[in-house]
């Protein structure tokens, strides 16, 4: 009530117009021809026509808009549609029309799941580590960067970093396994040299986390830096000497000038970040699973695949992908709500 | 700027150099070993150092490779989706772009309302599936061009990009006759394209490393893209099919190099562009991030 206090005002003062307007003006609700400003049928015709011809002149618009629309239509609203199968026991040969309806039988099974437990631990799990342990690696670099005065070696850096960004998860997941694999890996015969045991990083659940995290490091942390140093760019260099004749160290002027330069870039993006929590990357994690540690790495997308595609359960794992979803589209609207009162434009 | 070097302060400098030099070196060096090792011969390097340089260079990885056809097709697959897929890409997120960057268009608000909520919410993974089944393309290579043909993110970004532009020379042409077609060839396009080879870019790597998709809709062995193949061999340590006169025991000790040799497959092309990604890409980022 306190939040949304000026919501609130607002529908009791429209309410209040509302009532008085029903109380003075007492006109009938269906415009009649002797009513002066209701408009006349031939106004409407007018305004059909006028429509009309608007639309005729802008035919090639409307042609060239055709397939965008068509795509939006066919791979975005008709799936959409689909979801109705999470209240059915589809089956292919009736069709979406045609299969019997079961209500939220599939949500109750899925949440009688012992999997389901797992799934949220997991999927929360993997949201809460790159929160802690990625997110802070960008801004850590940007700052470093912007500590950088020869600018050659700031631009090769920034080379270097970015490269890995463009690669996709499998590339990135084989480098990782020619590396650490326990059969001839560089790392483990490093371990071994040194006297230590061989570890299997790939297959062991223990190593799955820091795996993952660790390859979303080494593959993001770089790109992530532009919009940070996008920010800091802005920051005015008189303000460093100002502070230098004030005797303030490299230390004191990064964290009293530079870092609440771009405190607001950075409390945008955390609040987006947990817009998107749940969203763990399937085709990483996808490359990451096996057996072995399915038990710390399976989250809701790969469970959707493999009960739903590799198992062919179509109802029962939309309904699992539903659930995620309508959580994920609460998170993001809470996020771009929050990102509204941080003072900043909403992204949509 | 820093008139007097206080000792705190080279110190400072110090730490700042050696610990970015270290992480740009763990960026890239995987890599360059890579490379190494997949130009290196079996006898030579006995995968007990991080070489950077190949020991005892010899092609045989790909030697090999090259002779199965298997990674040729992969690649020739990868390349076909790349190319069709980015001009499809481009010929509906342009044209809805324009349409949609006209205000004057009836329709225009609530057209816009659908794209951005299918950014919020989607059907999901099974329902999506299920409409490309139903319109039979699955096994067919239009699965990995159609369902991913506009992304709703860089169609409004180049919607907004093309609102910026000045009315006045397409009214100019409009007077002098040009349609609305014309217009966007001749006058829109021109105009924007470094925006336009930015998200041709967006694209086409998206196309090159293409999985997902892949995974999902294509059974056919044939028809699988370089990267569900990588997986394969390096994630799966599956044998590609014999070929020429490598016998089993040759491929045992080569396996390391073939592996790394697949991965240099699958990224080199990434690389060989790479100085037109950085250029391009820092700016559409930074273009994403401002609205209009």
């Amino acid at each position: 009530m306190i939040i949304y206090g000026n919501r609130a005002w607002w529908y009791i003062g429209s309410n209040r117009k509302r009532r008085r307007l029903l109380q003075t003006d007492m006109k009938p609700l269906v415009p009649s021809p002797d009513t002066p400003n209701a408009p006349r049928p031939r106004q409407m015709e007018n305004k059909r026509n006028r429509m009309l011809r608007k639309v005729l002149k802008d035919r090639w618009l409307y042609i060239l808009l055709l397939p965008g629309l068509l795509y939006f239509v066919v791979f975005k609203y008709f799936p959409m549609w689909g979801i109705v199968i999470a209240f059915q026991d589809y089956n292919p040969f009736l069709g979406f029309v045609d299969s019997p309806w079961v209500g939220w039988t599939h949500f109750e099974r899925l949440f009688r799941d012992p999997d389901f437990f797992m799934l949220l631990r997991n999927t929360a799990l993997i949201g809460l580590y790159k929160l802690v342990f990625f997110f802070p690696a960008p801004i850590i670099i940007a700052l470093m960067l912007n500590e950088i005065r020869k600018q050659v070696f700031k631009r090769f850096v920034q080379t270097m970093v970015y490269i890995p960004h463009f690669m996709s998860w499998v590339v990135v997941v084989a480098i990782t396994y020619v590396l650490f694999t326990t059969e001839g890996g560089v790392i483990n015969e490093w371990i071994k040299a040194i006297g230590g045991e061989k570890i299997n990083f790939l297959i062991s659940s223990e190593w799955f986390r820091t795996m993952f995290i660790g390859q979303i490091i080494w593959k993001e942390t770089g790109w992530g830096t532009i919009l940070f140093l996008a920010a800091l760019a802005g920051v005015d260099t008189e303000q460093y000497e100002a502070a230098t004749i004030d005797g303030a160290n490299r230390w004191q002027q990064t964290w009293h000038i530079t870092f609440p330069a771009i405190r607001s870039t950075i409390i945008i993006l955390l609040i987006l970040r947990l817009g998107d929590f749940l969203d763990t990357g399937f085709e990483h994690v996808f490359l990451l699973l096996n057996p072995m540690n399915r038990e710390v790495g399976e989250v809701f997308d790969t469970y959707v695949y493999a009960v739903g595609l590799a198992q062919g359960q179509y109802s029962y794992s939309t309904a699992v992908g539903l659930f995620k979803s309508v959580i994920g589209l609460a998170l993001v609207l809470l996020a771009n709500h929050a990102a509204k009162r941080a003072g900043q434009e909403s992204l949509y | 700027m820093w008139r007097k070097r206080s000792i705190g302060s080279m110190a400072f400098d110090g730490f700042n150099y050696t610990f970015l030099t270290i992480f740009a070196l763990i960026t890239v060096l995987p890599f360059i070993h890579i490379v190494a090792v997949s130009l290196s011969s079996s006898q030579a390097y006995g995968a007990k150092e991080f070489i950077l340089w190949p020991h005892g260079f010899t092609l045989d990885a790909y030697d090999y490779l090259f002779s199965t056809d298997t990674l040729t097709r992969s690649l020739l697959v990868t390349v076909f989706i790349t190319v069709a897929g980015t001009l499809v890409n481009l010929l509906f997120t342009l044209t809805m772009a324009y349409s949609l960057a006209k205000k004057e268009l009836l329709g225009r608000r609530s057209i816009m309302l659908l794209v951005i909520f299918s950014m919020l919410f989607s059907g999901g993974m099974i329902p999506t599936y299920l409409v490309v089944k139903e319109l039979h393309l699955l096994d067919t290579y239009w699965a990995l061009i159609l369902p991913g043909a506009i992304s709703a993110f860089n169609m409004i970004i180049i919607k907004n990009f093309f609102q910026q532009l000045p009315p006045g020379l397409e009214e100019s042409a409009k007077i002098d006759g040009a349609s609305d077609i014309a217009v966007l060839v001749r006058i829109v396009i021109p105009l924007s394209m470094p925006v336009i080879a930015t998200f041709t870019l967006f694209y086409a790597v998206g196309h090159w490393n293409t999985f997902f998709n892949a995974i999902i809709y294509l059974n056919d062995a044939d028809k699988r893209p370089i990267q569900v193949l990588l997986r394969q061999i390096v994630i799966l340590s599956e044998q590609l099919g014999s070929g020429g006169e490598y016998d089993a025991s040759a491929l045992v000790s080569l396996s390391q190099s073939i592996k790394m040799a697949v991965i240099v497959a699958a990224t080199l092309p990434i690389l060989m562009v790479y100085p037109f990604l950085q250029k391009y890409f820092v700016k559409g980022i930074l273009l994403g991030s401002i609205k209009g």
